[in-house]
């Protein structure tokens, strides 16, 4: 998946998330929680980029941020070339029916009292005049396409089992014929042999209906299996950004390769024999994100000037970013 | 593990069931295993397959109403601990069997110090006075490697990170050397750098103090990794159950089999297209009266649907409830002889 032949859909640049903290009666501003700082991607048309990371590391709020779902202190998003960021309420809801989510928890996005038609129908009725004889249609044939029995288009939400409400989501998601979907998780609160088939349903809409997907997950073996490229993310930062397959088999930057480690693996054998890099500790705090690189405090690879000056994110093979001193001396 | 030596925990015939408004659900269903002396069991399947309701059915933490153990026993130290009355029960938990539950964040009390929780059951189970507590008590999170131990116990549960917390709960069922350690999906709501530290802590202490060890969890590659054997449930019943290696190379149940293929690989061969277990997990509403699996399983035939299989021994050790002989590739013509 290089760059020569997809057409760059989303433009990330330079996105920054911060949320304030303030403290005292009039609310004075003592500092930042830098959620996503500084973050940079492309995403092709028709490509999953996956992103990963640990929970707190900033993949949720990157995803939501994209879509403005909050205002983003700072940067530059691109769909289509048009921009997301600088869009006034009017132009930004005529480009909502491009971009749509699929949320973690399918029991918290859907609201109890509204019916499974009610709720996939309501896209279509805040953005498209169909007749009621129309939409009903329309939604008949997502349900059809997501794999939901018609038959159930008068029940609510809480009739349903885990994997079946998650495919409500999808279904609400695809009314307006999107281009770009953000999945924020969607199969995380799963069982196993659910989280399958939701990402086979997935991966077959993107081939009937050249969706281009972000698919946010915890899951490094899910990512491995659904995207073409993945991002991983720590304390708010893509710290390597590489094509699937290169980035699982030899990852570069010293906390991928941790986290790949740390996942085990359905083997006994392959277990027993393996050697996991343990890391020491914990994520430190994104509102005091440590000098220099932010995972100097963790890294077992870490050099007298990662704790002085942050890396840079750059390109060190064709397609393959990392921020890493390690590679810094490469780039020239 | 020694073969011969006797089990520490043997449960026979194990029925729970939950009275709500929609009728009885049997949630667990004629549940036998034991457990030998420092071996460590793995138990895996689904939410909702009963792994969780069979290990609190053990030593009566499940509330009653609506939970009811219908039938079983379960042998502890000599003792049928369905039988024990509240006060004894308690002479269990702690200094018998400790339990680590799955979300550290909501089994310890928000409003007492680490400390005052960890010294709790040391001076209630093991007669310790408060100062002896204290220096035991800075032992413990030593041992699960909190740094810092004598300040952080201080501290109160919401002032460590998640994984810390789940060290802190280790460290509580520790406190009074407990014979049998059961852990309920304990590194399920931690990230996988955390949950590796975890792992790693958990096959230190084993060798450290040699207890036996139960472990549930929903993710096979956790099981694989450090379990002696492992017991698959599904729908309220054991379906198989055998060494790790056996279970994992040569799986005897449909669903053991269907579910280390839905399970994508961050090594190895990455495959096209993940297979799949179609439907959904059963209602377990009324006895059983017929395989649990059978809606989605690619063997079922005429008689899955009449009659709930037993378990019977498919390899040493290795047993499995279903009515395919996946050598033979056909249904198992007869009852195999089995003790």
């Amino acid at each position: 998946m290089l760059d020569a032949t997809g057409k760059a859909l989303i433009e990330v640049s330079g996105l920054k998330m911060y949320f304030p903290i303030t403290a005292g009666v009039f609310r004075k501003h003592v500092g930042d929680v830098k959620a996503v700082d500084n973050v940079s991607f492309t995403i092709y048309e028709g490509e999953t980029l996956g992103l990963v990371g640990e929970s707190g590391c900033g993949k949720s709020t990157c995803g939501r941020a994209i879509l403005r779902l909050y205002e983003p202190t700072a940067g530059a998003v691109r769909i289509d070339s048009k921009d997301v960021l600088a869009a006034d309420a009017n132009t930004l809801r005529e480009m909502r029916p491009k971009m749509q989510m699929v949320f973690q928890d399918p029991q918290a996005s859907l609201n109890p009292r509204m019916t499974v038609a009610a709720i996939i129908g309501e896209p279509l009725d805040e953005h498209t005049s169909l007749s009621k004889k129309d939409k009903l249609a329309r939604i008949y044939e997502l349900m059809d396409q997501v794999g939901l029995n018609r038959d159930f288009a008068n029940r609510y939400p809480h009739e349903f089992s885990g994997g079946q409400r998650q495919r409500i989501g999808i279904a609400r998601a695809l009314a307006l014929n999107p281009k770009f979907i953000v999945c924020d998780e969607p199969i995380a609160a799963l069982d196993v042999s659910i989280q399958a088939q939701v990402v086979n349903l997935l991966e077959e809409l993107q081939d009937r209906l050249g969706l281009t997907y972000l698919f946010i997950s915890h899951d490094l073996s899910m990512v491995r299996h659904i995207a073409d490229r993945v991002a991983v993310m720590y304390l708010g930062q893509i710290i390597e950004l590489a094509p699937r397959d290169p980035l699982y088999l030899e990852p570069l930057h010293p906390y991928t390769q941790a986290l790949l480690s740390a996942v085990p693996e359905p083997d006994p054998e392959a277990e027993k024999s393996r050697r996991r890099i343990i890391l020491k500790g914990d994520v430190p705090s994104p509102a005091n994100p440590p000098k220099g690189c932010n995972f100097c405090t963790r890294c077992p690879k870490v050099m007298d000037i990662c704790r002085q000056i942050e890396p840079t994110f750059h390109e060190v093979q064709p397609g393959r970013y990392v921020a890493c001193h390690l590679y810094q001396e490469t780039a020239g | 593990m020694p073969d011969g030596a006797l089990p520490v925990l043997e449960v026979s015939g194990l029925k729970t069931i939950f009275r709500t408004r929609g009728g009885e659900v049997h949630a667990v269903n004629s549940v036998s295993f034991d457990l030998r002396p420092g071996e460590l069991l793995g138990v895996v399947g689904e939410s909702g397959s009963g792994k969780s309701v069979t290990m609190m059915s053990l030593i009566g933490l499940l509330p009653s109403p609506p939970a009811e153990v219908r039938d079983g026993t379960v042998i502890f130290d000599g003792k049928d601990l369905l039988n024990c009355s509240v006060a004894e029960l308690r002479e269990v938990r702690g200094p018998g069997i400790g339990f680590i539950f799955q979300d550290p964040m909501t089994s310890l009390n928000p409003v007492f110090t680490v400390g005052y929780q960890l010294r709790e059951p040391l001076i209630k189970h093991m007669g310790m006075t408060k100062a002896q507590a204290q220096v035991r008590a800075k032992e413990l999170l030593e041992l699960v490697g909190i740094p810092d131990a004598e300040r952080r116990l201080r501290d109160f549960p919401h002032q460590f990170s998640g994984g810390m917390r789940q060290r802190v709960m280790i460290a509580i069922a520790l406190a009074c050397d407990p014979k049998v350690l059961i852990a309920d999906e304990p590194t399920t709501a931690l990230d996988v750098t955390i949950q590796a530290q975890i792992l790693e802590l958990v096959k230190e202490l084993r060798q450290k103090l040699g207890m036996a060890i139960v472990w549930i969890t929903h993710d096979l590659g956790v099981i694989a990794g450090i379990a002696d054997r492992i017991m698959v449930m599904y729908g309220g019943q054991v379906v198989e159950q055998g060494p790790v290696s056996e279970v994992f190379h040569n799986p005897r149940h449909p669903y053991t089999r269907a579910l280390l293929k839905t399970v994508p690989s961050v090594r190895g061969e990455r495959t096209a297209k993940l297979s799949v277990i179609e439907g959904q997990p059963p209602i377990l509403r009324g006895a059983p009266s017929a395989c649990p699996f059978r809606d989605r399983c690619a063997q079922a035939f005429d008689r899955c649907a009449s009659e709930n299989p037993a378990r019977h021994p498919v390899g040493p050790g290795h047993d499995a409830a279903c009515f395919w002989d996946f050598d033979a590739d056909a249904p198992r013509t007869q009852e195999a002889a089995h003790a």
